[in-house]
């Protein structure tokens, strides 16, 4: 009854529109006095102009400065400290010529509107006007250009031999991390070898992948540069890290990497920001489905290198966790598995009993 | 032909032709209206199912805007229409989030600012502005349309199907595309977007090729190049980068089809899904990217450029100036037109592409930016000492050049690789290309729509209710776009159902809100609109045959043009487009077919010259004149 009522009241008022509307033409027919009307009419949409550009301009300059703490994401990398002083002065740059051309336009369109009077200029080309304006934003363009590509040159440059290299996983619809364990070395994966619990398709006929381990949230050092290396299971998925000004896609078939240095530890930002419950995030920026807005992966920077290696001694292998998986592993390797793993000796004996059985997909 | 020299012989013959013609075109109502080779029909015929699609792809995204806006709204009263889309609470399904989203980029970027804009504008102005009777080839011209419309069939069907329709946003990136087994609308759904593509990339390039066929051969005499309005020009350039660029994207969707359906591996490689490692190997899902955005971005060109010259002609109209630098405009958009082949790449700077090829599109991408920038100075200065008459149709050319500059200038943001890494895939993202391309090309449309009404129907629309739907739009559109750039800077990325499970993205709650409500006001503003193109068709003031005292060819035929344009002979010309305002002259605009001898008191000094070769051919300017009175 009330959607009904609704309904009627809706066309009841586009009923009465569209007679005013109506008798609006009508009376301005029998009026007949059109020239008159437009040249009133044109002088209204030139001030409604004027007030558009004034009003317009007055609320992105007022929003941009009141609430910048709300839009400004702090930075807490190296590179990122660099990528955000371009994008600075690019906003300079392009804030300036975009208020000046704002200001302009709207003031021709106001300052020249019809008058019966004038007769507009006939002024159909001036090339020196026009070199000067092709060459000056080239030349802007030029510095804007070639300080970006230093930057870029230099974020994109091979990582550093001393790196930490972690493995960062997308999947629908959640992120995992492989750290390479006590030898600091990936080891090897094959995607056929994939199963409910080998779940990163780690080919334990390679000795690297026995010390490797899992973890559900990002840990980063402080201060020493971590290189990432990405790849997807199954669609295109993307890391983000906005407070690290990182983004690169996890593409299946292939690994990305990323390489970044934190300045930043969660306790720094804690403090930096007054929220003691803040924490980094990791989000995926590649559409992959239904839960492509889910995907949070929790980041937490320690407050010094020492402190990461703690944690990293901290973690169980994932063969170690894992133990069963020691079958797939040739006999003779079992023994420098299990050292290499660090798996108790007491559960030794049943797993090198057992035979060799590697399953591929 | 495309030069000053004239024939004599040809006007008799053009004259024989249109008798010709008279006898044959009294078809019944199939062939006149609808099977029709009539390219004013057609155009029509494009404008109409253009519209049409803007209105589902409007209404697409104020349903996806009301989750973003108000997530907590209870959406149940729209279960009538969404029915299983909705979730038992009311809200709307992720999954059907995503499918609003990719239908929305879809049928905007392809069905309603290529097809219905190219479509109904190069159609309706090519001939009548070059002075031909018709097109190169009328039936390839109707075929152009039907294509579109068995393509807008398709793809309007897809919407209905129970799995949903393509849900992998409007790149359709495989593997998410590919795999049925990732999301449900890459089953069907999927299948009926990519066929229907491959018959609309058809429909495009049948339309292409006679667009560029008709305006290399057959102007009207003295109808050289450099006489062309900036239209024309821009029809051209759009026409060239289609037939270059639509093939490429049909062979991106014919290798996703074979992967999708007959076990290839192009795009696939490695993965492991669904319980499942898949036998494909050694394809690159970044393979695919490169094909779509060697299409994708000269694109943007496609759906900007066609815009630019509508707005380029109504700008110098109503401002009673000639267009400022005519020369640099077309070099402009000849210089857009050939390096919009050669950014693509800006698109994919962290996708895992190799980093150098991001050095080297970062170039090519801010090189772009020059004719660009050279454009809105031209328009700038184009307004300058005019004498503006605010039409609806100069109020949204005007809103055009608004919003390619706000748009434009965050390319420059985006194009600087460095930068791009942090604003990739965010609201920033939107907010440029919603503005520089979107918005601007849409209010070129209504521009033209604005402007050649009478031409097309012999009926003025209301100026008033003009006004007041640009303002609301106008403002609408800043509304909803503006507020984007701050969220984007925080970070929020694009194609998100809701941002709460992150605390980074946690804010702006507000902003948000705005921008939905904004949306459905902008949408809102468009029935206004609707209303006065419908009721102008039919109770619409009479037009005279040139309303705004315009300079170009349609405005020299009759009130409604019939088949062949023009009653008696094709006029001539004798100048170029812009001869407005000129120094010395009668009136404040020339029209382009009159020629230099008829006005002696506003002749330039090398004009006069041209006088000498418009008398060797007498017969022409006697029987020219007799037509303009």
């Amino acid at each position: 009854m009330l959607t009904l009522i609704l309904v009627l009241g809706v066309l009841l008022v586009l009923a009465i529109l569209y007679f005013i509307f109506r008798i609006g033409n009508l009376v301005s027919l029998v009026k007949g006095k059109e020239e008159d009307e437009i040249s009133s009419w044109n002088s209204t949409n030139a001030y409604l102009f004027m007030i558009f550009m004034i009003g317009g301009l007055v609320a992105f300059f007022w929003y941009s400065y009141a609430h910048f703490d709300g839009y400004n994401l702090p930075v807490a990398s190296q590179h990122g400290e660099l990528t955000d002083y371009l994008f600075w002065v690019t906003m300079a740059v392009t804030v300036v010529a975009f208020t000046i051309i704002f200001i302009v336009m709207f003031w021709f369109t106001f300052k020249y509107r019809y008058d019966k009077n004038r007769k507009a200029e006939f002024f159909a080309d001036d090339h020196k006007l026009e070199i000067a304006w092709t060459v000056v934003p080239a030349i802007v363009l030029a510095l804007l250009i070639f300080s970006g590509l230093r930057a870029w040159n230099d974020i994109t440059d091979e990582a550093s031999e001393d790196a930490v290299v972690i493995e960062v996983i997308g999947q629908q619809f959640l992120w995992t991390a492989r750290y390479p364990g006590k030898d600091n070395l990936l080891g090897k994966h094959n995607y056929k070898m994939i199963d409910a619990s080998n779940e990163f398709g780690l080919d334990l006929s390679e000795e690297n992948t026995w010390d490797d381990f899992k973890s559900l949230e990002l840990h980063l050092p402080k201060d020493k540069e971590v290189k990432l290396v990405i790849r997807a299971k199954d669609v295109l998925h993307s890391v983000f890290l906005p407070h690290f000004r990182v983004k690169m896609d996890a593409v299946p078939g292939m690994h990305t990497t990323f390489k970044f240095t934190v300045t930043k530890s969660t306790a720094d930002m804690r403090s930096e920001t007054g929220n003691p419950n803040f924490n980094y995030e990791m989000a995926c920026t590649e559409i992959c489905g239904r839960g492509h807005f889910s995907m949070r992966f929790p980041v937490f920077v320690h407050d010094s290198v020492e402190d990461y290696e703690k944690w990293l001694k901290s973690q169980d292998a994932w063969l170690k966790q894992n133990p069963d998986y020691l079958k797939q592993i040739p006999a003779e390797k079992r023994e420098a598995a299990i050292v290499k793993a660090g798996i108790p000796a007491d559960s030794k004996e049943a797993i090198m009993a057992a035979p060799v059985t590697v399953t591929l997909n | 032909m495309a030069t000053i020299d004239i024939h004599p012989q040809t006007s008799t013959h053009h004259h024989d032709d249109h008798a010709h013609e008279h006898e044959h075109h009294h078809g019944n109502f199939w062939t006149n209206y609808i099977f029709s080779e009539d390219h004013k029909v057609i155009a029509k015929q494009f404008l109409i199912t253009g519209m049409a699609w803007a209105l589902i792809g409007g209404i697409l995204s104020v349903l996806f805007r009301l989750q973003l806006g108000f997530p907590d709204a209870d959406l149940s009263w729209l279960k009538p229409i969404l029915g299983g889309w909705l979730t038992p609470e009311g809200k709307i399904d992720p999954e059907f989030y995503l499918a609003l989203v990719t239908m929305h980029g879809t049928i905007m970027v392809f069905f309603v600012l290529t097809a219905g804009l190219s479509g109904t504008f190069s159609n309706f102005l090519i001939p009548l502005q070059i002075g031909a009777r018709d097109m190169a080839s009328g039936f390839m011209n109707m075929l152009s349309y039907w294509f579109f419309f068995l393509s807008s069939v398709i793809m309007f069907t897809s919407l209905f199907i129970s799995t949903g329709p393509a849900s992998g946003g409007w790149v359709i990136y495989p593997p998410l595309s590919a795999l049925p087994q990732a999301m449900q609308g890459s089953g069907l759904g999927m299948t009926l977007w990519l066929v229907a593509m491959a018959i609309f990339i058809a429909s495009s390039l049948l339309g292409s090729i006679n667009y560029i066929t008709t305006v290399i051969n057959m102007r009207t005499q003295g109808m050289s190049f450099t006489r062309l309005p900036l239209t024309i020009w821009a029809f051209f350039f759009t026409a060239i980068i289609g037939i270059l660029s639509f093939p490429v994207l049909f062979a991106a969707a014919l290798l996703l089809i074979f992967d999708r359906s007959f076990g290839t591996s192009f795009y696939l490689s490695d993965i492991y899904i669904g319980g499942e490692a898949l036998p494909n190997q050694g394809g690159s899902p970044i393979l695919f990217q490169h094909l779509f955005w060697f299409l994708g971005h000269p694109e943007v060109y496609i759906v900007l450029l066609p815009a630019l010259g509508i707005t380029s002609e109504i700008i110098a109209t109503n401002s009673r100036k000639p267009i400022f630098g005519y020369k640099a405009m077309v070099g402009s958009m000849l210089f857009i037109a050939i390096l919009s082949f050669v950014v693509w790449a800006h698109h994919m700077f962290v996708t895992g592409m190799n980093p150098f090829l991001g050095s080297i599109f970062t170039l090519l991408t801010l090189i772009i930016a020059v004719p660009s920038a050279v454009k809105i100075f031209n328009y700038v200065t184009t307004l300058w000492k005019g004498n503006i008459r605010f039409t609806a149709a100069m109020l949204f050319s005007i809103g055009l050049v608004s919003f390619f500059l706000t748009g434009g200038i965050t390319g420059i943001f985006l194009g600087n690789s460095a930068i791009d890494i942090q604003l990739h895939d965010t609201y920033f993202v939107v907010a440029h290309f919603h503005l520089v391309m979107g918005s601007a090309s849409f209010f070129g449309m209504v521009a033209g729509v604005y402007h050649w009404f009478p031409k097309m129907f012999g009926r003025m629309m209301d100026e008033k209710l003009g006004y007041i739907h640009f303002w609301l739009t106008f403002i609408g559109v800043y509304l909803v776009f503006f507020p984007m750039h701050y969220i984007g800077i925080a970070g929020f990325p694009r194609r998100y159902y809701s941002w709460t499970n992150f605390e980074t993205f946690s804010g702006f709650a507000d902003l948000n809100m705005l921008v939905s409500a904004a949306a459905i006001l902008t949408l809102s503003a468009q029935f206004i609109f609707l209303f006065n193109f419908i009721y102008s068709i039919f109770r619409g003031k009479a037009a005279p045959a040139n309303p705004w005292n315009a300079t170009t060819l349609e405005w020299t035929t009759p009130r409604n043009p019939g088949h062949g344009n023009w009653p008696g002979e094709i006029p001539t010309v004798y100048r170029w487009p812009y001869d407005y305002s000129k120094p010395g002259a009668k009136e404040d605009f020339i029209p382009q077919h009159i020629p230099y001898s008829e006005t002696p008191e506003s002749n330039l000094p090398h004009e006069n010259e041209l006088i000498k070769l418009e008398l060797n051919n007498s017969s022409i300017t006697v029987e020219s004149k007799d037509q303009k009175h």
